[in-house]
């Protein structure tokens, strides 16, 4: 027998009322907008290719028995969203469940709730504005600071993170306290140091009087966004961020099908030098943009995080019903 | 040997870093929206009870530590050695004088006391919560002051200084609580 099981939530029950609430709020925000809401599947054949992300796989135990079929259980709800687009559904909205394996910690749940929506016609300064007045809406925030990646880095470290040399990006990290064993910062690439530098020295001061959304990231950290060249050339993507946690990533979608499939081999490629599973490329979604995704902007923001936000609570597990621990 | 990932890691939990054992006090995963997620951690050297902060590449692993806390009779010092006994086993245990420390004024013959071992080696020595002992020395102070304000120093039968009222007089028994070093009560035999 298993001993000490905490079957009580971990949330309280006035903040799983203000969860529906605030659900409820979202909804009345995006009807008066007239962008529908979708469902799309949880569980697909492939799933995102990110290194960094570690979707969780499952197998049907009938099928076990007859044919190896693996499905995935969705990072975000991404691919199919941008089928719909490509099939002419106009703006789209979806709040669901999301899966990322090894996600814990005050912040994060493995398993946690996602708002992702679709503009078609926008770019990511169009979604941004957007943003603005959805956490106006929800949150009562004032209008949010926008900053390029470039800018914030020279604010905050005063270096240039396009140009920063591995050593520069190292000893900045040594100024800053932060401390990693030898052998593991060797390993380190110059996109792992401002990851680094990101989430220990930029992050945790963003976004107290206001939003601070960031803008226009190195080309190598596009994940589906477009690039724009240029000197240096950028990705058209942004992230929300409030009181030093990270809200939302947004991109201004990559729709060239040539480019998409190239960047899926990377990241497989990338997923094998670095010991990691291979994920099947979602070939659904690379057909769908070669009939045509129209341009337009998307955005995935973390509900639990929204509602820690909105009513001030520390950690996840206090606006979530039952966290990884007790499921 | 056993390995925990920092999936894995939570607090409370004894690993090994640098050849000394550890306790995670606090673990943060910490990831960019999109790119390399890290754990800050913060770790109690359990020699040494120096903190220290590090940040790891998330799915690194640390080796385990063997660490477990025993209950333990203090039976005496021989100068060198303090001497330790688990009272269901009648097992012994000589402790230096490094590993007992500051702990070693707290310490009176009979009483049980908290050790940490590490492969079964002892790591530090915790001293109850409260103590009660026999004052040595101190200053006879005003008779019949019981303001207690202002206080002494005065020093107990293990060699301990502690602040104690002015009307607290040589021989008596006082309760001190170990934590803090201060004086509680006057206490009874």
């Amino acid at each position: 027998m298993q001993k000490n099981k905490e079957w009580r939530p971990n949330a309280n029950l006035v903040n799983l009322n203000l969860r529906a609430k605030m659900l409820a709020e979202i909804r009345t925000f995006f009807q008066e907008r007239n962008i529908l809401e979708v469902e799309t599947p949880l569980m697909c054949t492939s799933a995102a290719t990110d290194p960094y992300l570690k979707p969780i796989s499952i197998v049907s135990l009938q099928r076990e028995a007859l044919e190896e079929q693996k499905f995935y259980l969705q990072t975000s709800p991404e691919f199919a969203m941008k089928r719909l687009l490509a099939a002419g559904s106009g703006p789209i909205y979806q709040i669901c469940k999301a899966f990322r394996d090894g996600e814990v910690g005050r912040l994060h749940n493995p398993e946690f709730t996602i708002l992702e929506w679709y503009r078609p016609g926008f770019d990511h300064h169009d979604l941004m504005d957007e943003v603005e007045t959805f956490l106006g809406t929800i949150l009562g925030t004032p209008n949010a600071e926008r900053l390029t990646y470039e800018a914030v880095f020279t604010r905050l470290l005063g270096f240039n993170p396009h140009h920063a040399s591995l050593q520069q990006l190292k000893d900045c990290a040594v100024s800053e306290g932060i401390s990693i064993a030898t052998d593991v910062a060797n390993t380190l690439t110059i996109d792992d140091w401002l990851d680094l530098l990101m989430t220990h020295s930029i992050e945790p001061h963003l976004g107290f009087e206001c939003p601070v959304m960031i803008y226009d990231y190195p080309a190598s950290k596009a994940a589906l966004a477009k690039i724009r060249p240029g000197k240096p050339e950028v990705a058209e993507r942004f992230e929300v961020y409030i009181q030093g946690i990270e809200l939302a990533n947004g991109y201004h979608e990559l729709t060239d099908p040539e480019i998409q499939l190239a960047r899926f081999e990377d990241d497989c490629r990338m997923r094998e030098t670095l010991g990691y599973l291979p994920i099947p490329i979602d070939l659904f979604l690379v057909e769908a943009l070669k009939a045509g995704l129209p341009t337009s902007a998307g955005v995935a923001l973390g509900v639990d995080r929204l509602l820690m936000l909105k009513h001030g609570t520390y950690e996840i597990q206090d606006v979530v019903a039952f966290t990884i621990d007790r499921v | 040997m056993a390995f925990y990932s920092t999936n894995e890691f939570k607090s409370g939990l004894k690993v090994i870093i640098d050849n000394d054992p550890y306790v995670i006090l606090e673990n943060e995963f910490v990831k960019p929206g999109k790119g390399q997620a890290f754990n800050r951690v913060k770790f109690r050297n359990l020699k040494t009870g120096r903190i220290i902060e590090r940040t790891m590449k998330s799915g690194e692993s640390l080796a385990a530590a063997d660490v477990v806390e025993k209950e333990m009779q203090y039976l005496y010092n021989d100068g060198e050695r303090w001497h330790f006994m688990v009272t269901e086993t009648y097992e012994q245990y000589e402790i230096n004088k490094s590993v007992v420390g500051n702990s070693a004024v707290w310490l009176k013959e009979q009483d049980i006391c908290m050790i940490t071992l590490w492969n079964d080696l002892p790591l530090t020595v915790t001293p109850p919560n409260f103590v009660v002992l026999k004052i040595v020395e101190t200053d006879p102070g005003l008779k019949g002051d019981t303001s207690g304000g202002g206080g002494k120093p005065a020093t107990l039968e293990t060699g301990a200084v502690v602040r104690v009222p002015l009307f607290v007089q040589i021989g008596e028994l006082i309760k001190v609580d170990t934590r803090t070093g201060e004086y509680v009560s006057r206490a009874k035999e």
